[in-house]
């Protein structure tokens, strides 16, 4: 067995070592394999999110929150290294934070997609990110802007991210439409986040939803027995 | 380097990064596929029939590596014309299938083909069976190729079972559609071929004749 290792001169020791005794999850990156979403509608944005981290095949939290605020009005969705999205986060937050003071203004969508593209696109080489930012704003309502890995940002009506959401492209393309109201998106976001819940091992455990707009955010969480029912094999 | 290497497609393995499908519906399958096969980036078909008949009502889909796929199908259909005339009457779904996982299986290091195996046959009616990787396993509905990824989702929540012919078709076409919009190795025109108990009918839907979605 691995556990019995001989002493040779000139070799490191090692206080830990991956031996055949720990599971390979104990060396492995703590990821958020996820299925992100977020959707705009006349007068906001619905969020959603699954809410599984998983490091290596075990997963570390099966209740995990990625739908993070970042102001009042402005949530961002988190997939990729859970580290550096939680970094990321709390830089743009606190800079976001800073922003509204010196402005004495609710702070802009736009401004905060900006922020996270500066801090995704500088660090493009060191970072494995994907967000999604979503919020409301007074100039221009409901948005959501995409930055995905390598730093880019553009907006879209829909935009879907992490590991599950290349099952429900499709999906998307066929049911979205423009002028939904919130609660269509919000039937529409749960629907396609278990879809992909159920085919990407890397996602799974409750649905979360935020619905936000002028009048503030809504959230709402859809736990396993309740989550819509498909056809599987 | 100073020689003349030609151009880089000229280099790179033929492959139908694809879209294939295959759904069983009350009293027979529609199969499904697209047309695109790429060497690197260049299309060098974009009119290929990925789907194959196997015997009178079995057809098989292709994706992959078009030469592996193409092999496989053509030595399977030999063997099927033999064990059909040992047998004296038509061969089941499940045969045909079993030989396409018995090679799949076998040569798996060396191969990389996925292929869907549908038909009819008077036993079990219409039947979808897939050999991914040597597996075999007979399934209401199977989807194949790199373009399958994105329709996943969307196949999941529109599928019935027990549905009719016409629904069944519209909804292989409108999967098709979707794929070959998202998937950039997937794309040309939809071909179909449905089978029950009374014969084989092929359809061939072109670029215009595809269903167009909110962003198109």
């Amino acid at each position: 067995m691995a556990a019995a290792a001989t002493m040779m001169f000139g070799q490191e020791q090692m206080v830990s070592s991956n031996n055949d005794m720990a599971p390979d999850w104990t060396s492995k990156e703590v990821s958020t394999g996820t299925t992100i979403m977020a959707v705009e509608y006349d007068g906001g944005v619905v969020v959603g999110a699954d809410s599984r981290t998983t490091t290596g095949a075990y997963i570390a939290n099966r209740v995990t929150d990625k739908l993070t605020p970042i102001h009042d009005r402005i949530f961002c969705c988190r997939s990729g290294s859970a580290a550096d999205t939680q970094a990321i986060a709390d830089m743009v937050t606190y800079q976001l934070g800073f922003h509204s003071i010196e402005l004495d203004e609710m702070p802009k969508v736009e401004t905060a997609a900006n922020l996270f593209k500066a801090s995704c696109y500088r660090y493009r080489e060191e970072l494995t990110a994907g967000i999604i930012v979503a919020g409301w704003d007074k100039r221009r309502g409901g948005q959501v802007y995409s930055v995905p890995i390598g730093g880019m940002c553009v907006r879209q009506q829909v935009s879907i991210g992490g590991s599950g959401s290349s099952y429900i492209y499709g999906f998307m393309d066929a049911n979205y439409k423009p002028g939904m109201t919130k609660e269509q998106c919000m039937e529409l976001v749960t629907n396609a986040v278990s879809l992909a819940m159920e085919r990407d091992g890397s996602s799974g455990g409750v649905v979360r939803l935020a619905a936000i707009s002028e009048s503030g955010v809504e959230r709402r969480v859809v736990l396993g027995g309740q989550l819509p029912k498909f056809f599987t094999n | 380097m100073l020689e003349e290497q030609g151009p880089e497609w000229m280099s790179e393995e033929v492959k139908t990064g694809t879209t294939i499908i295959a759904v069983e519906f009350d009293g027979g399958v529609v199969l499904g596929s697209d047309s695109r096969v790429s060497a690197g980036a260049s299309v060098v078909n974009r009119v290929m029939n990925k789907l194959s008949p196997l015997h009178d009502r079995i057809y098989c889909a292709l994706s992959g590596s078009a030469a592996d796929a193409q092999t496989i199908a053509e030595t399977v259909n030999y063997q099927l014309d033999v064990h059909s005339m040992e047998l004296g009457q038509d061969p089941l779904v499940c045969s045909a299938a079993t030989l396409v996982k018995n090679i799949s299986y076998q040569y798996k290091e060396e191969l990389s083909a996925h292929l869907i195996v549908g038909g009819w046959d008077r036993r079990g009616g219409g039947q979808v069976y897939a050999t991914l990787s040597g597996l075999l396993t007979r399934q209401p509905f199977a989807l194949g190729g790199s373009g399958s990824s994105y329709v996943y989702g969307y196949l999941d929540a529109e599928y019935r079972a027990g549905a009719g012919r016409t629904d069944t078709q519209r909804l292989v076409v409108d999967t098709l559609s979707l794929a070959m919009s998202r998937d950039g190795s997937s794309g040309g025109v939809a071909y179909l071929v449905t089978i029950d108990g009374d014969g084989v009918e092929e359809k061939v839907f072109l670029g215009n004749e595809l269903p167009t979605f909110y962003d198109q």
